[in-house]
């Protein structure tokens, strides 16, 4: 009989960072000690702290160890396993300078770290726990229930009641209220209508959804069969990237796992309900996140969007009436039926109701994914979640949304993260991509990496979005190189609004809200590269010069040994109590790459 | 999938089966795993516990896990049994035979089974 599990994070995180190897391992290992009896070991989806990765959880005690390499394994099998010791060194630890956790030392659950504490986790309830790959796993954590009480107890307009009732709104960054989106679809007579999950998830930084479907597949399974019955609809389709292999290759075998049980297919439940589903793969075009150029993809067309109305809930796919909803949305449909409209909208604020994930990444320690009510300030997830910027550096900003959505500046680290609030600063919920900025981020340059992003991944279908967004991105290389004037931030501005208002779908319509929303709150920085020609984070290389401190140079001689374009030589001034003569650098040569100040032990090199 | 009933079955049948990650039950058994006791042969006694301990059907409620050294190593094997609300039982000198006694006796009938716990006179 099996006295512990051995859960070993399989997400794309902890894959690269070499999960699989240490599975190896610990199944090399477990024979060794002869544990293989009683020691089981499972492959789950992503705990969330990626940066930490790969992450092994023992229970039943709960112990969370953190970058494990395979030659830790035979510690952990000999000292945890067989003899009963934690292994102190490997244990997760709140921050890098902290203590080992107290709570860990007293096998008292991880939920109360730091890390977990503030979270709520709804969606990612079984990442992390079950292993994706066994479907009895996840009826065992109620999976199923929820289609079995929707098909054999409730009709599709209590369905659609529930999920309206509940204040549920998409997640894949619109937050359009999900019944509503149902019960428009519902009433439309068809002899087709099909289901989409959009799971083309294309921010950058961005991976909530690849990690449900890595670490709990048939939750968006089993809920897109309930939005079948709910809308009249026997045919589903989930549009998933060919860049997310794992999360591909799990939902494949979670559907023929639910055929295989009956749980997808004919009569399900008996209840004379059919459903089907397949997977479409994406080329990995940013605009085919959009939901009618999805759905022109699925189509086997180029990914281009189509003019609304007519909306999809009327003439979607092939014509027919369609729901598209994001992953993360399916993910909360069965805990709402089986919990009730009423405990799911007990949480979140007024007008924002349940969790959202987050996907945090940029200058934050504890890269990873969290899951949080809605109203949670931003603080909370990035100081006392996130662990706070790396370095004691200084927080500046975060961008939400990704390349659709704006910057939240550090004075308002307080904001309730919610849709609306998020939207009266000019930002987005988006997807739920949360990339945190410190004091050395250039918010110029900041907004001219997404713009330059969003250049590559506009379809070219109008004009607005193809030939402006392009325009912007060259006013903002003229600003970043020192060539800009005030008259530039105008007309930045003023082609911003245009584009905003004249482009065909969402790509266009939301592509300049991050020159917007630093322009709104980081004017100053513009008008310094403008006027002063300087990048006051130091970022934009044509703005830079970097000088050698003549008293401070000890004429060692590394920086120019350093240097690649042989800018830097050696004057014939030595600096009081030195012996050998300083060096300058050649800022006409200089290509500004920074490796004198790299290579500096005297802090005598400083970028101006 | 044809019913209900059949969904519940394959739960309840998997329940057990993953209840250890939900952390630990109401009670613990705990085993001195130590280089002492795993010499004083500890380790038929936790593959005991293991084995009655999931034939009695116990596994939603009780786990199995272990330690390091308590100290007293002449009484090893010692076996710990930590019940939420109730004080701590120490049964030593443990064999495989004892273990099943005690699941027997104490971990399903409630009983403490006094022969085998630690005394002063020890």
């Amino acid at each position: 009989m099996i006295r512990a599990h051995v859960l070993i994070c399989g997400g794309t995180g902890c894959t690269s960072s070499g999960s699989k190897t240490l599975q190896e391992a610990f199944n090399k290992s477990l024979e060794k000690f002869g544990l293989t009896e009683e020691i089981k070991m499972v492959q789950t989806g992503c705990f969330g702290l990626c940066a930490l990765g790969p992450i092994v959880i023992v229970y039943p005690d709960g112990t969370f160890y953190s970058r494990v390499t395979a030659e830790d394994v035979d510690v952990i099998v000999e000292e945890h396993l067989l003899k009963g010791r934690i292994v102190d060194r490997l244990v997760y630890r709140d921050s890098e300078t902290d203590a080992i956790v107290e709570e860990q030392a007293k096998n008292v659950s991880l939920s109360d770290t730091k890390f977990y504490k503030s979270q709520k986790r709804i969606v990612l309830r079984n990442c992390g726990v079950i292993d994706p790959d066994n479907i009895e796993e996840y009826i065992a954590m109620d999976g199923y229930a929820a289609l079995g009480k929707v098909l054999t107890e409730m009709t599709p307009e209590d369905v659609i009641k529930v999920v309206s009732d509940s204040g549920l709104r998409g997640r894949g960054g619109g937050g359009f209220p999900t019944g509503r989106k149902w019960a428009l679809c519902a009433p439309n007579k068809a002899d087709q209508k099909y289901v989409v999950c959009n799971a083309d998830e294309g921010d950058p930084g961005a991976f909530m959804d690849r990690s449900i479907l890595e670490g709990d597949p048939h939750c968006v399974i089993e809920a897109m069969t309930i939005c079948g019955y709910a809308v009249g609809a026997t045919k589903g389709y989930v549009y998933v990237r060919a860049e997310y292999p794992i999360a591909v290759s799990r939902l494949q075998k979670a559907i023929d796992d639910a055929k295989a049980y009956g749980l997808l297919g004919k009569n399900i439940f008996e209840s004379g309900f059919d459903f089907d589903l397949e997977i479409k793969l994406g080329a990995g075009a940013f605009v085919c996140g959009e939901e009618t150029a999805l759905m022109t993809s699925i189509e086997g067309n180029r990914g281009e969007p189509r003019p609304r109305p007519p909306y999809p809930a009327v003439k979607g796919l092939f014509g027919k009436p369609t729901v598209e909803n994001n992953v993360e949305t399916f993910a909360n449909i069965p805990q709402i039926i089986l919990n009730g409209a009423e405990w799911f909208s007990s949480m979140g604020t007024e007008r924002s109701k349940g969790t959202k994930v987050f996907a945090l990444g940029g200058k934050i320690q504890h890269t990873g994914l969290v899951e949080i009510p809605m109203g949670v300030t931003l603080d909370t997830i990035i100081n006392e979640i996130g662990g706070g910027c790396p370095g004691g550096k200084k927080f500046k900003a975060a961008q939400t949304g990704g390349p659709s959505g704006g910057c939240i500046p550090a004075s308002l680290i307080n904001t309730e993260v919610d849709y609306d609030n998020l939207v009266a600063l000019g930002c987005m919920m988006g997807s739920g991509g949360l990339i945190v900025m410190d004091e050395d981020n250039c918010m110029v340059d900041m907004a001219k990496f997404f713009l330059e992003f969003t250049v590559d991944e506009s379809c070219g279908k109008c004009t607005p979005c193809r030939v402006g967004t392009k325009r912007l991105l060259e006013l903002l290389d003229k600003i970043t190189d020192g060539k800009g004037t005030l008259e530039d931030i105008d007309r930045l501005e003023e082609l911003c609004n245009y584009i905003k208002a004249n482009s065909l779908c969402g790509l266009g319509q939301t592509a300049p809200n991050p020159v917007l929303a630093t322009l709104k709150f980081f004017r100053d920085e513009y008008i310094a590269h403008v006027v002063d020609k300087k990048c006051p984070a130091g970022v934009c290389k044509s703005l830079l010069s970097f000088v050698i401190d003549k008293d401070k140079c000890i004429g060692c001689g590394k920086c120019a040994k350093n240097c690649p374009v042989d800018a830097i030589t050696k004057t014939d001034y030595v600096a009081p109590g030195h012996k050998l003569a300083s060096y300058t650098i050649d800022t006409s040569k200089c290509i500004k790459c920074g490796a004198c100040v790299a290579g500096c032990k005297f802090n005598a090199i400083s970028k101006m | 999938m044809k019913s209900l009933a059949e969904l519940q079955a394959i739960k309840d049948k998997m329940k057990n089966k993953i209840v250890l990650r939900e952390g630990s039950g109401d009670v613990r058994v705990v085993v001195g795993m130590a280089t002492c006791g795993i010499a004083a042969g500890a380790r038929p006694v936790l593959n005991a516990f293991v084995e009655e301990i999931n034939n009695a059907g116990l596994t939603d409620k009780v786990t199995v896990s272990q330690t390091g050294c308590v100290g007293y190593c002449q009484l090893e094997p010692i076996v710990e049994i930590h019940e939420a609300g109730k004080e701590k039982v120490t049964y030593i000198h443990m064999t495989a035979e004892k273990a099943r006694e005690v699941v027997e006796k104490h971990l399903k009938g409630g009983q403490v089974v006094s022969d085998y716990t630690v005394t002063d006179a020890n």
